[in-house]
């Protein structure tokens, strides 16, 4: 089984957020940046399916060479090669769309990413990488398995959890659950040794649009301090009165 | 040239997020000229859509549907969009809703803009303004092809009653493929779902112990709230995984966010940013979810808790 494995290069979580260039890009000055959260579930998983029945696991960004140290740690957490689509990341159509090319050249059986990156949040990349390809879909997923060409999935709904079954060629949008967060790979010292000799291709895009366009960003209003009550009796009355929360 | 609003049911009966997007789709109905035509899935009543702004129903009537299918379902929304000549369809962000859109977007070869949080800044070009870097900032953001996919964020908007009424009619669509079949559902039919609570009651570590949880599920019983909880509470499996909240959990976007002995970790904070009133019990006033809070009391959750308890029970008793 083919399988691909979608990085997203993200701003840690404890990032300040700032915009430059009258407030039309993200400030990515003393930003440390990370493979996003939820596509490390989907990468340890993927390990799984490598090691228990044989799978090979590529990896693939869409970006410039900044991303390439978030693609070296993927490998470093046992990857077999990445693939770094050369052109900046515009929006989620885009991307899916570039990577869309990608999948179909290389016959992926199965591609697992991340159901939203925490800089964006569009949520949109891995159904429509379905939709382009024409490949079963399943988001929210916390739990997978295969079985020849078949796989069983469940996917966190509203208020609980629906497990399914479909059929390879699959995407999925993963998260937590995938794996639980103990058993998450992190990178060790011969990984990271190891990942330095794997092969991590450039491609040249294919030069998809885009649909949206981020015209520019605004930061939320201060927020004013919060009131301290000593007794419950004032709490409810604030809830009430003043919040109209209750 | 209507606007299209999916408006969700279950067991035939319009959820309350359903009547919020049919309110926003009638306030973009207006910025353009135009009228408002929902699309329902084996729908009941449609009265009340009618009572938030809604002009024409599409309820597409088929067994075969009653389970959940991003795929048909996407199919069958592309469809009623094509039929009505729409330029905008607007969805809530519920989990089938954020399931669906990306499908639907590919069909209708339209962008999709997700968490938007007001009307249009603009019908042309065409610029709403949606949540980013997972609530720490607001992107405007434009959507430049010719049908627009909308994803209002829960509770971003209101309901905004009309005099109007719905004229039904049945729709039957081409589905296609189902491709991906639903095996079981695993759904606690008497607990309010953390994505359309009003209020979500939620504990963390402070609590010591998965034993000590029963004054929060009768905190959540009395406010006919959501019960949720904090990441480490989740991984040490004091809690059930679907009540985590936070940046790899559930968002919650709701009236009233209670939180009880959680610190208030970056990635929690980011989580549930978006719920409008922020309430902090804490027995450290160091704790940073005091920097985050609307209101709060330090002290000691053991004490406090059963208090409030009594008193929100009291509260509610005479004024219901």
């Amino acid at each position: 089984m083919k399988i691909l494995v979608c990085i997203s290069h993200v701003p840690d979580t404890t990032s300040k957020i700032n915009f430059t260039n009258g407030d039309t890009t993200f400030d990515t000055n003393g930003v440390q940046f990370v493979i996003n959260p939820n596509d490390e579930f989907g990468l340890t998983r993927a390990m799984w399916f490598k090691e228990k029945q044989g799978a090979s696991v590529d990896v693939i960004n869409v970006g410039g060479p900044e991303t390439e140290p978030t693609l070296r740690k993927a490998l470093a957490i046992g990857a077999d090669t990445a693939i770094r689509i050369n052109v900046a990341a515009t929006d989620g159509f885009q991307v899916a769309k570039e990577l869309a090319k990608v999948v179909q050249d290389g016959a992926y059986d199965l591609v697992i990413a991340g159901r939203e990156s925490i800089d964006y949040n569009g949520g949109m990349v891995p159904g429509m990488l379905a939709g382009l390809t024409g490949a079963n879909f399943v988001n929210t997923c916390i739990s997978l398995d295969i079985d020849g060409t078949t796989a069983t999935a469940t996917r966190e709904i509203d208020g609980g959890k629906e497990t399914v079954k479909t059929t390879l060629p699959l995407v999925i949008g993963g998260q937590k659950g995938l794996v639980e967060e103990s058993d998450l790979r992190i990178p060790n010292m011969r990984g990271i040794m190891m990942a330095r000799k794997k092969p991590l291709n450039v491609v040249e895009p294919s030069g998809a649009g885009t649909e949206t366009n981020a015209v520019s960003f605004e930061k939320p209003a201060p927020k004013g301090a919060v009131k301290l009550v000593e007794t419950v009796d004032e709490l409810i009355d604030l809830l009430h009165n003043e919040a109209k929360a209750i | 040239m209507s606007v299209l609003v999916y408006t969700e049911s279950e067991n035939g009966v319009f959820k309350k997020a359903s009547l919020e997007v049919a309110s926003y789709a009638k306030g973009i109905a207006e910025m353009m000229g135009t009228s408002v035509t929902a699309v329902a899935v084996n729908g009941g009543d449609t009265a009340p859509l009618g009572t938030y702004g809604v002009d024409k129903v599409l309820n597409i009537k088929d067994a075969k549907l009653a389970a959940f299918n991003a795929a048909a379902y996407a199919k069958g929304i592309a469809a009623a969009a094509k039929a009505e000549g729409a330029q905008v369809v607007v969805l809530t962000q519920s989990a089938n809703a954020k399931y669906l859109a990306p499908l639907l977007a590919v069909a209708l070869e339209a962008g999709y803009a997700s968490n938007v949080v007001s009307l249009p800044e603009s019908a042309s070009p065409f610029t709403v303004k949606r949540t980013a870097f997972t609530n720490k900032a607001f992107s405007h953001t434009e959507i430049t092809t010719a049908i627009k996919i909308i994803g209002l964020g829960q509770n971003a908007y209101g309901l905004k009653e009309t005099s109007g009424a719905a004229a039904t009619e049945d729709f039957s669509p081409e589905l296609g493929d189902f491709g991906v079949e639903v095996q079981s559902v695993d759904k606690a039919t008497d607990k309010v779902p953390i994505a359309d609570a009003e209020v979500v009651v939620s504990a963390g570590r402070g609590l010591k112990g998965p034993e000590n949880w029963g004054m929060i599920e009768e905190m959540a019983d009395i406010l006919g709230a959501a019960t949720a909880c904090s990441k480490p509470v989740s991984d040490l499996g004091w809690r059930p995984h679907g009540e985590h909240v936070g940046q790899t959990g559930k968002p919650v976007a709701s009236n009233l966010y209670i939180a009880i002995g959680i610190s208030g970790a970056i990635q929690h904070l980011a989580g549930i940013n978006s719920s409008k009133v922020k309430v902090v019990i804490n027995n450290d006033p160091e704790a940073p979810f005091f920097k985050a809070a609307d209101y709060g009391i330090v002290g000691d959750a053991f004490d406090i808790i059963p208090e409030l308890n009594e008193k929100l029970r009291a509260f509610k008793a005479a004024n219901s």
